[in-house]
């Protein structure tokens, strides 16, 4: 008699450590570099407030003495500003590591936003149809005829001057959030509404329905699970997007404040004083900038390819 | 042909119709039109008188049936902010947006179809290599980067160029443009440089990718056992096969590209409709971000429309087949 082909019982960790997408990751040592690197970068994130030499939203420690220093391994530079300082004195460093908490806190919140809005636009046109679905997909076809900056940019524009009397704190991180996670739910919207289209003729949703599961627990608990992997793929993809999109509105002015710094802001602040030479309060914050957004694009396009079934 | 023509000039009316509601509303509803309008001194009665002479009493429908026969006329009230016509600042900037959407979509394809040949034929070698891993890197890189990294580099530390304006513009009836002046040349090159860089990495690999197709198909290996020059065989036989994607994917992303201007004209000051649009969302300017949102609208459909007949005009299948559906 063979052996009964009942598989050991195998912990969770042990299952992950076997699976493909690991073995996938493992193989290819730029992915293992963009994925160390997008880990390092979200860590440096979360404790900004810990490893951060100064606090650059503490306006009592600024001294205008400190400000437009060149990095300390440089001609005038100092010990206390290891890339320098901005025009008010910051240190370059820690507002790096503040703006890299913001921008990601930002990007994070719009790809969720973004996410679940097409996710519940797409399962709602795929499954149950009819106008519901004409209308949402007309809406989504008059939005994809604008490029995704453009309407993050207008959302941005109505928004702020709807919020800007009611709310203070924090109005401009919300208004980002909504202007980038609005502009990029239509993919999420397509893709979900074609797998849904597929998946609801399948016998387990039809088995779902037979034993008088609601419309909403199918689509949701039954229905869900089985897109959720495109929309992986397409949540990292928008992830270097969003960021990218985050940079350029408070680059142009429109996204956060300078008192309290994204990375495009501090681009913008520095791109002012790129033609007295003070070429180090762009290049650190754009080469974080750059850095973040590679390593994200090459994570989502590994996703992509180990994800996807016809190329395994 | 003419009865799919009248399709999409059907839906794009409808395109056009509900952006113009959204213009609408944004115009309307968004901030009240009144308070923007007048000093804070202005009396009671004078703000009813105001708001009764614009119409602003009227139904909702009516209203809107008069913005969208407005706008048809090219009117848009005035901005809120320089107190000037919109439809006036709005044309004194188009020549410049205009000139250099187009200067960066010639930058885009001079360089990206030779290179895509280039890379197509010749898939092993460095130099395919190199620009194909650089391409990567260059759209990780957002627009203001590349624009910041290009004044840096020709015109702080070369000094070769100008980092912000036109140069030297020449008004010929109302069209402002810079292209006659040796300046204005000069002026328009890095922003150009700027705004195309993405379009060019992605004609690149859209005509690689359809040049290595073609490559591989038996028309081309039979023109070779014919004996024809390899010169021949690229350029009469391959390239001509792989433009008509090409010529979709320009057409379509000259929308992106005028979009993309409104980075391109921050980074380099260019006085576009891009930077107007910028300035009036920083101001709450919302006759000004109607017009700009209508007219884009406007260019992006008109674009969608021309390519889209283009498309059936060059392909023969397509032709056929949608007589057939």
């Amino acid at each position: 008699m063979t052996q009964p082909s009942t598989p050991a019982v195998r912990t969770r960790w042990q299952r992950i450590a076997e699976s493909d997408l690991l073995f996938s990751f493992r193989r290819s040592p730029i992915v293992v570099i963009a994925g160390t690197l997008t880990a390092i970068f979200l860590l440096m994130a979360l404790f900004a407030p810990l490893i951060a030499p100064h606090n650059p939203y503490d306006l009592k420690s600024l001294s205008l003495l400190d400000s437009n220093l060149p990095p300390a391994w440089a001609k005038d530079g100092d010990p206390r500003f290891l890339l320098g300082t901005d025009d008010q004195g910051r240190d370059i460093l820690s507002t790096i590591l503040y703006g890299l908490r913001a921008s990601l806190l930002i990007s994070i919140l719009a790809v969720t936003l973004a996410l679940t809005l097409g996710v519940s636009l797409g399962l709602l046109s795929g499954y149950i149809g009819g106008t519901l679905d004409a209308i949402i997909m007309r809406i989504a076809d008059v939005q994809l005829t604008f490029p995704a900056i453009l309407t993050a940019l207008l959302i941005d524009g109505i928004a702020s001057t709807l919020l800007k009397s009611r709310i203070s704190e924090n109005s401009e991180l919300i208004i980002l959030v909504i202007a980038i996670g609005l502009s990029y739910w239509v993919q999420y919207a397509r893709t979900v509404r074609s797998v849904t289209l597929v998946e609801k003729n399948k016998e387990y949703v039809q088995a779902a329905r037979l034993i008088g599961l609601s419309k909403i627990a199918i689509m949701f608990k039954h229905v869900l699970p089985n897109v959720m992997s495109p929309v992986l793929v397409l949540a990292t993809i928008n992830l270097a997007l969003a960021i990218i999109t985050e940079a350029t509105l408070s680059f142009l002015g429109v996204g956060l404040p300078p008192t309290e710094p994204s990375l495009g802001t501090m681009i913008q602040i520095g791109n002012k004083y790129l033609f007295s030479g003070s070429w180090w309060m762009v290049a650190f914050p754009g080469i974080t900038l750059a850095l973040l957004v590679l390593a994200v694009n090459l994570l989502g396009d590994w996703l992509r390819d180990a994800l996807n079934p016809r190329l395994r | 042909m003419l009865a799919y023509s009248i399709r999409r000039i059907f839906e794009a009316v409808i395109v056009m119709l509900t952006v113009a509601l959204l213009a609408f509303i944004l115009f309307r509803f968004v901030g009240d039109p009144v308070n923007q309008m007048v000093g804070q001194d202005t009396t009671l009665e004078d703000r009813e008188r105001l708001r009764e002479e614009l119409g602003l009493n009227d139904p909702v429908p009516i209203q809107f049936a008069r913005f969208v026969s407005n706008a048809m006329q090219l009117e848009f009230g005035m901005s809120y902010q320089v107190k000037q016509p919109v439809t006036r600042l709005i044309a004194e900037r188009f020549p410049a947006t205009f000139e250099l959407s187009i200067a960066a979509s010639l930058f885009a394809l001079l360089l990206g179809i030779p290179m895509g040949v280039y890379t197509g034929i010749h898939r092993d070698s460095w130099i395919s290599k190199t620009f194909l891993s650089l391409s990567l890197v260059g759209i990780s890189l957002p627009t203001f980067l590349i624009g910041i990294l290009l004044i840096y580099i020709f015109a702080v530390i070369l000094g070769w160029l100008p980092s912000f304006g036109r140069g030297t513009v020449t008004n010929i009836g109302g069209w402002r443009t810079g292209l006659l002046s040796a300046s204005g040349w000069k002026a328009i090159i890095l922003p150009a440089i700027t705004l195309g860089l993405f379009q060019m990495t992605l004609v690149t690999r859209l005509v690689r990718s359809q040049m290595m197709e073609v490559l591989r198909t038996d028309y081309i290996k039979f023109a070779r056992a014919r004996g024809l020059t390899s010169r021949a065989i690229n350029f009469g036989h391959a390239l001509k096969n792989t433009l008509i994607p090409v010529i979709t994917i320009i057409g379509l992303q000259l929308g992106a590209i005028i979009a993309f201007a409104i980075i391109t004209e921050t980074v380099f000051q260019w006085p576009g409709m891009g930077l107007l649009f910028i300035q009036s969302v920083q101001n709450a300017d919302i006759p000004v971000m109607s017009a700009y949102l209508m007219l884009v609208a406007f260019l992006f459909v008109t674009i969608n429309f021309i390519v889209d007949l283009l498309y059936v005009w060059i392909d023969p299948r397509i032709r056929i087949l949608s007589r057939e559906t």
